[in-house]
């Protein structure tokens, strides 16, 4: 469990990866995030599950700011990335993107070939030579088990890939960047079973290098793929634990009713 | 209580869909008929030399070569003008505009500019080029009126091709560290090229077919020679069509026609091209 209030002791944040601490976020009046604490470690798969509207995609994009983009978005509280405040004033944000891969709930590859997909944010970042790009995409597709698939086909239209490939192409195309951190917003969602279970076996996979956050509404799946769960409730984090502790014996009574089904 | 109907709603299907038949087809008939009728008289006179001769007192020696030079001429200066003020401005507009209320004033006034009777263009375009530039009846001045009457046009079809680009991409590009402007060149542009560019030709055609703006600014009908410069006198072809169809003699009505034959070409090509531009850049973005 979370403690109820962290204070900025530097002692108790770097021991997370990720840390929200005390935060809030509103869309103009409505309140998304109501005092939200997390602390996420490295190297761990971490689900966050609840109702549509509860708050966990809005806590997601706060990760890596990309509630920055939403006009009228008001944030307070901290949330530190590897000891970093990332909503300091000197903190660069697209720096701070780079860092933090993000992978969407509908496939949304660039209409470009697929490997100017993957290569993009290298390019709009140091922009390496040929040679290195070339080697770090081919990396970044085996690392994402697309590269067999698409290993003869790399100038074709990402378009032209199924919805599966597709997503796998953006799991590629974000960890490409080399963060540490990746952000997944529902990934398997718009996908078929088949698919699905693609994606959940590389985020397995891919915990050995990165630190991952799901966002799902699909308990079977954070059961299966997760280390730990949050469960959020009404812009809430109602509870965070083991995911095994949470869908076997949860302590509040609102997570279980949600895992049983009883609302949601 | 059931009010018994005079007649059952299948019947009604009938009689709007014959309805609905018989409004398009006065539409298609009416053109037809011009069609034909211009066909018929004007393109006996259609040869090479229409195209190279120089106007002349004598019907059958009069061409249009002087209005496609001015017309061209007149066409360059006003994209050259037009074309990065209204795209930037449409950019600007959609990616970087607030949304505030000052900014909705603006997109109201713009989508009505688009609307406004050319003429005023035309006026707009003689106190201020024309007379207080000092430009005189010279390409310049029909080139800035013409750009002023097009641009609206131009930025909003450039806002609609931007704004048709899904937020997603825009969002996966964000995600891995672009700024605004990297969005904007790598993404957004490119994948907005084509209805860009779409919007482009559709305005060039509504341009080269603009006639009452030209003669305010004083655009000539009867231009013996080729304009060498921006500040010389100049006609175009729609101007040249309305001199020769005010004319009594048959032989210029019959030039009229086969200029207005020249003039439809064009727009036709034009608006061709546009919309196979179209409908390959929706390819694109659909997969």
């Amino acid at each position: 469990m979370v403690p109820e209030n962290i204070g900025l002791n530097e002692d108790t944040y770097m021991q997370y990866k990720i840390e929200a601490q005390n935060l809030n976020l509103y869309y103009g009046a409505k309140q998304a995030l109501a005092n939200v604490s997390i602390g996420i470690h490295s190297n761990t798969v971490t689900a966050f599950i609840g109702p549509s509207g509860c708050g966990k995609s809005s806590l997601l994009r706060c990760f890596n700011r990309m509630n920055d983009l939403i006009d009228n978005v008001i944030i307070e509280g901290n949330v530190f990335i590897d000891g970093i405040n990332i909503y300091n004033k000197t903190v660069d944000v697209f720096e701070c993107r780079k860092k933090i891969g993000m992978v969407f709930q509908r496939p949304n590859p660039f209409p470009k070939s697929i490997f100017d997909n993957v290569a993009f944010g290298l390019r709009i970042n140091d922009n390496p030579p040929k040679s290195i790009i070339k080697d770090i995409v081919e990396e970044a597709l085996i690392k994402a088990a697309l590269w067999d698939e698409v290993k003869d086909s790399l100038q074709k239209s990402a378009l032209a890939l199924s919805g599966g490939q597709q997503q796998r192409l953006c799991i590629a195309r974000a960890i490409a960047v080399k963060p540490s951190i990746l952000l997944m917003d529902e990934p398997a969602s718009a996908l078929d079973p088949i698919s699905t279970a693609k994606i959940e076996e590389l985020i397995y996979q891919l915990k050995d290098s990165f630190t991952i956050v799901v966002v799902t509404h699909n308990m079977q799946q954070a059961a299966r793929i997760s280390d730990k769960t949050a469960f959020f409730y009404m812009g809430e984090l109602i509870e965070f634990d083991e995911t095994e502790k949470i869908f076997t014996n949860p302590a509040k009574n609102a997570t279980q009713n949600y895992i049983t089904g009883r609302f949601g | 209580m059931n009010k018994k109907r005079l007649i059952g709603p299948q019947s009604q299907d009938k009689i709007f869909k014959l309805f609905a038949i018989g409004c398009t087809s006065i539409g298609l008939v009416v053109l037809m008929v011009l069609l034909a009728n211009i066909i018929t008289k004007g393109f006996g006179r259609i040869s090479w030399s229409f195209f190279t001769n120089l106007p002349s007192r004598h019907p059958q020696e009069s061409g249009i070569y002087t209005a496609l030079a001015g017309m061209t001429s007149l066409l360059v200066i006003t994209m050259a003008v037009a074309l990065p003020i209204g795209i930037l401005s449409g950019i600007y507009l959609q990616e970087y505009g607030n949304r505030n209320r000052f900014a909705r004033i603006i997109e109201v006034n713009i989508s009505n500019l688009a609307g406004v009777p050319s003429v005023i263009y035309g006026i707009l375009g003689l106190q201020v080029f024309v007379r207080v530039a000092g430009w005189g009846n010279s390409i310049l001045s029909g080139a800035f009126t013409l750009a002023l009457l097009i641009m609206p046009i131009i930025i909003v079809s450039t806002r609609e091709a931007v704004k048709a680009v899904p937020d997603s991409l825009r969002e996966a590009a964000f995600g891995l560290g672009a700024t605004k402007w990297q969005v904007i060149r790598k993404i957004v542009l490119p994948a907005s090229f084509g209805a860009i560019l779409t919007g482009v030709i559709l305005s060039v055609s509504r341009a080269i077919g603009e006639t009452a703006p030209l003669i305010v600014v004083g655009a000539l009908a009867y231009v013996p020679f080729i304009p060498e410069g921006p500040m010389d006198q100049y006609t175009s072809l729609p101007i040249q069509i309305f001199n020769w169809s005010s004319r009594p003699q048959q032989g210029f009505i019959a030039n009229a026609a086969a200029g207005i034959i020249v003039l439809l070409l064009f727009t036709f090509i034009l608006n061709g091209v546009a919309i196979y531009l179209r409908n390959r850049w929706y390819r694109k973005i659909s997969g």
